[in-house]
């Protein structure tokens, strides 16, 4: 098979590697396709405890690090500290950052099983559900993952043009992405400007008419999925007050004995804010002119056009929810037969990422966007294994993933020191991906290149005093790093 | 104030210290930790010990400095915890979580807002459980057992 594969390679012309000795190396040959949390934690472990593994990782960008640098907000840069875990990893002799190539595209499953004694799946969940209900194709109607993407610098989504021209804005959803880009919406112009939000993003902003933004739930404040330190910024957020329901805080604080401590101290704030706020937030809103508004119990129903501007969303009919059965935190809801319609110029759809298949091979629940395993084993296919969102579904903070990724690894070492994955047998690993990906003219990036264009950002940051400067087209950073 | 607190760094070069100038937010640094004890001249000599038990039962003692935190000695005696602080210290993550006895425990300052709400984030968590970012050694807790819970919640399984 390789004869054959190699003479064609010479006859398109390609340089003589055929005739080098080392197509096959010792030690287990690992791939990790992903290079977010998951790749670098689960890389990590491996190279530990598998002295003599070797673990390419393989990124469809040419950067590394994913919902680090595309997710975590611009003015949470201490988040992203975890970097410096993942470039010490990165820079492990064993390990190889190759940036650029994309599964399914460049390299097929079927070619890294061959290649590879494991293949580990962390790519995690690049796209989001939407509602399916109507009036979703109205203009304005955006989803807040690609509303992250375009003020984090993700290429692709730098042309989103959101309309900030509108004075309400309504966020469908009550997790962290949600009350990241309520906040980014309503933050002072300076708080965003010395951080490493993209500068298309900061200009639209500066412009923004945006005074008021919902934060619009399905269900009641005890399910709100959004964190306390996210929710606490936001009540301290400078030239803007939180304006609740008070309503929708029924029953909310006769439940609050029974429930274990991280639900029981956001629900005190959230009730705290919206019955009894402090006299120093009282003071603050006083005076501001924008405003954070939490809607609870309000479920999209359909997304109405506006009358001034045409096919654009002028307003959402929500329908009026209720919980049914025993107050919980994981408790559902009905819809109790009435609707209400809430005027709005921006939507963004903030209701959960989901994951996709990157090659055929791969068996996946496209209802949850979970690729189908067994604590990390991909179904069908030994040898193979997932971890992260894809893996667990789009939920969880660093230390989820961590822990997830670190299990998984754990298991991936059994695997290898008992034998269930034969690594006795050497494989070529990266020796053949590198011609595979040669012959089909790919230009990769290593993570001394990656380090080139992590140079450049800074150096254009510097000179604004910002951060960096994220370039954001995929043709640039490839030319950087070449250079 | 930047430049002052940038000559101090230069002068005490610590990993959170470095890591947070590193990270040029435009919000006041959370836990002021450049005020801290660690930056005051103190005892530079590494007297006393903790010992760090693993969620797989195995102990690991190292010895720190006064005004150290257990993250510092963490880092500074490379001991084997992986994954722990990962945000350098900076109150952005939960994975430098300890469990304290309930004695020591109650013997430290009680921990601010700030740490409860990363705190709360974290695995198994108990009634003793702190951020070890943010437990500055003294002459008190020299002998200081804590347990490092595992970084998985086997129940989310």
């Amino acid at each position: 098979m390789r004869r054959a594969s190699t003479l064609c390679s010479l006859a398109k012309g390609a340089p003589l590697r055929f005739l080098s000795t080392s197509s096959a190396r010792q030690g287990p040959q690992v791939c990790v396709v992903g290079a977010g949390p998951a790749g670098f934690y689960v890389t990590q472990h491996l190279v530990k405890t598998l002295p003599d593994a070797n673990v390419d990782i393989y990124e469809k960008l040419p950067v590394p690090f994913g919902l680090v640098r595309f997710g975590v907000a611009p003015d949470h840069p201490e988040v992203k500290n975890v970097i410096n875990t993942f470039t010490k990893t990165a820079q492990n002799p064993r390990v190889r950052f190759v940036g650029n190539v994309s599964l399914g595209k460049d390299l097929s499953l079927q070619e890294l099983q061959r290649l590879y004694h494991a293949v580990i799946l962390t790519y995690g969940a690049e796209h989001d559900k939407s509602l399916g209900i109507p009036g979703e194709d109205l203009e304005n109607i955006l989803s807040a993952r690609r509303f992250v993407g375009w003020y984090n610098g993700q290429p692709g989504d730098e042309n989103l043009n959101p309309d900030l021209s509108t004075d309400t804005v309504a966020v469908l959803g009550q997790g962290n992405v949600a009350l990241d880009v309520a906040r980014v919406l309503l933050a002072p112009i300076d708080y965003l400007k010395s951080t490493d939000i993209t500068a298309h993003a900061l200009e639209a902003l500066s412009k923004s008419q945006v005074k008021r933004v919902m934060l619009i739930g399905r269900r009641g404040p005890v399910q709100a999925a959004f964190t306390i330190k996210e929710l606490r910024e936001m009540l301290k957020m400078e030239g803007c007050k939180s304006v609740f329901q008070q309503d929708d805080f029924k029953g909310v604080q006769e439940f609050l004995p029974s429930v274990a401590r991280p639900r029981k101290r956001l629900t005190e704030l959230l009730a705290q804010a919206a019955l009894d706020p402090k006299a120093e937030w009282l003071e603050a809103w006083k005076t501001a002119e924008r405003s954070f508004e939490p809607i609870f119990y309000r479920s999209p129903a359909a997304f109405l056009p506006s009358s001034s501007k045409a096919g654009t969303v002028g307003a959402i009919k929500l329908a009026v929810t209720e919980l049914h059965g025993e107050m919980s935190e994981t408790q559902g809801v009905k819809n109790t037969g009435a609707f209400e319609d809430v005027k709005c110029g921006l939507v963004l759809r903030s209701i959960g990422y989901k994951g996709l298949p990157a090659d055929p091979d791969i068996p996946f629940d496209s209802k949850s966007g979970v690729v189908i395993n067994s604590k990390g084993k991909v179904k069908g296919l030994p040898g193979v294994y997932c971890g992260g969102w894809l893996g667990t579904g789009p939920v969880g903070v660093i230390v989820n993933t961590m822990g997830n990724a670190f299990e998984l690894g754990r298991l991936i070492e059994g695997d290898i020191k008992d034998g269930t994955i034969n690594a006795t047998t050497a494989r070529p690993g990266y020796m053949e991906a590198a011609k595979i990906l040669d012959n089909k003219g790919v230009q990769t990036v290593s993570f001394k290149d990656w380090e080139k264009i992590d140079q450049e950002e800074q150096n254009r940051g510097k000179a604004i005093d910002k951060p960096r400067e994220k370039i954001i087209s995929v043709s640039e950073m490839l030319k950087v790093a070449a250079n | 104030m930047a430049l002052f607190v940038k000559s101090l760094c230069r002068a005490a070069v610590r990993p959170q210290l470095a890591a947070l100038l590193r990270s040029t937010s435009s919000t006041p640094p959370p836990a002021c930790r450049f005020l801290s004890t660690s930056a005051r001249l103190m005892s530079q000599e590494e007297t006393i010990s903790v010992t760090f038990i693993r969620a797989d039962g195995k102990k690991i003692s190292a010895k720190g400095k006064e005004g150290d935190s257990l993250l510092d000695v963490v880092v500074n005696k490379e001991v084997d915890l992986d994954g722990f602080g990962a945000c350098e210290g900076t109150l952005t993550c939960s994975t430098c979580h300890v469990i304290l006895s309930k004695e020591v425990y109650e013997s430290l300052a009680r921990p601010t807002d700030e740490e409860l709400d990363m705190l709360d984030l974290a695995f198994d968590l108990t009634d003793t459980s702190r951020l070890g970012c943010q437990i500055t050694l003294t002459k008190e807790l020299d002998g200081l057992e804590v347990k490092v819970p595992a970084s998985v919640n086997d129940a989310r399984q």
